[in-house]
């Protein structure tokens, strides 16, 4: 789950780490009352979306005086901001940051992530703040540096204190980037985060460490644990027939072709996607429906996948193995009865029961294209999506 | 022979009395020599009890003491999966095999972290399990689908690798072992841990590594492979048409940062001398073309 850069910050500060002071707002009024209160020369305008980018997309804007502040929030707020995170269709904007300008002498990037190779959390920290660390690792890979944390010792102050100093902060700040970076792992151990980043982190012209930016997402499977950080989640981010497909346990993503995929099994559905590119096909989707998807749950699966308009042919893959061929032939027969399904419907059914599973799809009655394989299948559906 | 196990393998099964452990325990009991292997259940506060005749024990340790078994396979909850991990860990099991999907990120780090220097083999976590055909089946795998024979098979995915082993069987090769490794980001074997265990098997002449996008496993076994394997090896990497940064269905099979690409592992795989194919449906063919 992802959440809000103001949020990442608020827990961030619980846990030590400075931060611009900052009010979240969501109208213009808002804007103008949280730039009066904070006071001071200048302010920071910032378009609160679950993507990155957001600055050249043109959602972060410097204001030097409160009516500069107003005129940049009914600017943003309301906005469909492009990112080359969002997509061409942009976010709509509907929460704002104010945050006081920061006197800004150099910029870093600290993270905290799961590193897959040691099997441990890791501390990954730049000179190169500000920038896309993608970047910096494809054009200077020696900048950063990584840190691997044993779970049982935390971060140590040593390893926090020789990070910092790796990446160029200076002596006067060490204390207190130490503290910073302690905090940061602390921040992303105990509430369960996938992600904890702060870029940039920035030095100011006082030898301050702020964190001019935050960013954090959880692992979707501890959040039982966290109810406050699952609070935070805000469904105006997330694709409505994603959230819809997660309410039944399905796995949906939508994707931009025009073939629905229902699979069961994340890498049979990945796998299905492939195969029908590879014949010259686009998937509309991928869908996961599981390993114990009962009937109800496969005629919702249907509904989801068509409601996207843009699906002109549909193709069903199910290896069954605890899941039975004929349980899911029963599933489809219902789900294509019911919704009275327009476009044409390949099916492939192989594992156990597969004989009764084909023999119900034989006897509905119904238009159904049957596939002998994922070949076969992936063939016939590419035909039919080019016929529509 | 056969790799991790086989028809003398004795089982202790951890969440015996939940629902999924019941109907799954049933199953493997029902395969091959299944009745023999299957020996033992945990379930703390139901020891003394039985399941069809399986003994129930509180703890691991007293199932192993008892019955001799030294492999688990753990069908817990989510929320208390990682401790199980633990406890047949430390009650020194030889092998557990974790099928429980949606074990939080850091209970897996701090459950890894633990069994430094210790002698189990993990295999999962979110994993189909293991299966050595005609012998025994540890796991969720539709045992029926399978048949003995020579080939080894490694994937990270459930039905894609039931889809891998139909299509074996539809070319007349049977399997000498077939491991799910899982897909999640933290857990226990990889790809490469594997695929030593079917080079220095006797009965696996030739080996299929399914993996997917996300992470660099399949990178580092086919490195490893280039310069050590001494049979053939064929792969096929799902997820060449996923978008960067979207979690496809498992925790593992995300591209990020650039990372993590099935054209990447791909390429990879190919450098080293692993026969690719880019085209699923033709998994089973590439083995037999290698023989």
């Amino acid at each position: 789950m992802k959440i809000h850069e103001y949020q990442a910050k608020a827990i961030l500060r619980k846990y030590g780490i400075a931060t611009p002071d900052g009010v979240p707002c969501f109208s213009v009024d808002e804007a103008v009352d949280a730039a009066r209160v904070l006071g001071g020369q200048s302010w920071v305008v910032k378009a609160q979306i679950h993507a990155g980018g957001r600055g050249k997309g043109g959602g972060v804007k410097v204001a030097k005086s409160v009516d500069a502040v107003k005129q940049f929030a009914e600017k943003i707020l309301g906005m469909r901001l492009v990112t080359h995170q969002t997509g061409p269709e942009g976010r709509l904007v509907k929460r704002l940051l104010i945050e006081k300008g920061a006197d800004i002498r150099k910029e870093f990037y600290v993270a905290m992530v799961v590193d897959r190779a040691s099997q441990r959390a890791a501390l990954v920290a730049s000179s190169e703040g500000g920038t896309e660390i993608e970047e910096v690792a494809a054009t200077t890979p020696q900048k950063i540096q990584k840190t691997i944390v044993d779970p049982t010792s935390g971060l140590t102050d040593q390893d926090a204190d020789a990070v910092a100093r790796n990446i160029g902060i200076p002596e006067a700040a060490v204390s207190q980037a130490r503290d910073s970076l302690t905090g940061l792992y602390k921040a992303f151990d105990e509430t369960d985060a996938s992600l904890a980043e702060i870029n940039p982190l920035v030095l100011t012209g006082n030898n301050r460490v702020l964190a001019l930016d935050a960013k954090m997402n959880f692992d979707d499977n501890a959040l039982y644990r966290h109810p406050d950080i699952a609070a935070m989640r805000d469904l105006d981010e997330e694709d409505p027939a994603e959230i819809e497909a997660s309410k039944y346990d399905l796995s949906y993503i939508s994707l931009d072709g025009n073939i629905g995929c229902l699979v069961n099994g994340a890498g049979l559905a990945m796998a299905t996607m492939d195969i029908t590119k590879l014949f010259g096909g686009s998937p509309a989707n991928f869908l996961d429906v599981g390993g114990g998807a009962s009937t109800e749950k496969v005629t919702e699966a249907f509904k989801i996948m068509l409601k996207n308009p843009k699906v002109n042919a549909v193709l069903v893959n199910i290896f069954g193995g605890i899941m039975k061929c004929d349980v899911i032939a029963e599933g489809i027969v219902s789900a294509v009865k019911q919704m009275h399904l327009n476009v044409p419907l390949v099916v492939r059914l192989e594992g156990t029961n597969v004989d009764a599973g084909k023999r119900i799809l034989a006897e509905s009655g119904l238009p159904i294209i049957s596939a002998t394989n994922m070949a076969d299948a992936a063939r016939k559906v590419v035909a039919a999506a080019n016929r529509t | 022979m056969a790799i991790l196990i086989n028809k003398n393998t004795r089982v202790i099964t951890q969440g015996i009395t939940g629902k999924t452990g019941q109907f799954h325990t049933r199953l493997c009991r029902d395969y091959a020599n299944g009745i023999s292997c299957f020996v033992a259940g945990v379930t703390p506060g139901k020891g003394g009890q039985d399941f069809e005749g399986i003994p129930i024990f509180n703890t691991v340790r007293e199932a192993s003491d008892n019955t001799g078994a030294t492999v688990s396979v753990i069908y817990v909850p989510a929320q208390f999966a990682a401790a199980a991990i633990d406890e047949a860990v430390e009650a020194d099991l030889d092998l557990v095999i974790c099928i429980t999907e949606g074990i939080p990120v850091r209970d897996m780090i701090r459950t890894r972290n633990k069994m430094c220097n210790k002698k189990t083999v993990l295999i999962g976590p979110n994993c189909p399990g293991v299966i050595t055909p005609d012998e025994i089946k540890i796991g969720i795998m539709p045992g029926h689908i399978h048949k003995k024979g020579r080939i080894g098979v490694v994937s990270r995915s459930g039905t894609l690798t039931y889809e891998a082993v139909g299509q074996l069987m539809e070319q007349g090769l049977g399997q000498s072992t077939c491991v799910g490794i899982g897909g999640d980001p933290v857990g226990g074997f990889k790809h490469i841990d594997v695929m030593k265990m079917f080079n220095e098997d006797p009965d696996t002449d030739a080996v299929i590594m399914v993996g997917e996008i996300g992470g660099t496993d399949e990178e580092d076994c086919a490195r490893w492979v280039r310069s050590h394997m001494a049979k053939p090896v064929v792969g096929f990497i799902a997820g060449v048409t996923a978008p960067p940064g979207k979690r496809m269905g498992h925790a593992g099979a995300i591209i990020s940062g650039g990372k993590g690409t099935a054209q990447e592992k791909l390429a990879v795989m190919e450098e080293c001398g692993i026969k690719i194919t880019r085209n699923p449906a033709e998994m089973g063919k590439l083995v037999k073309s290698v023989l």
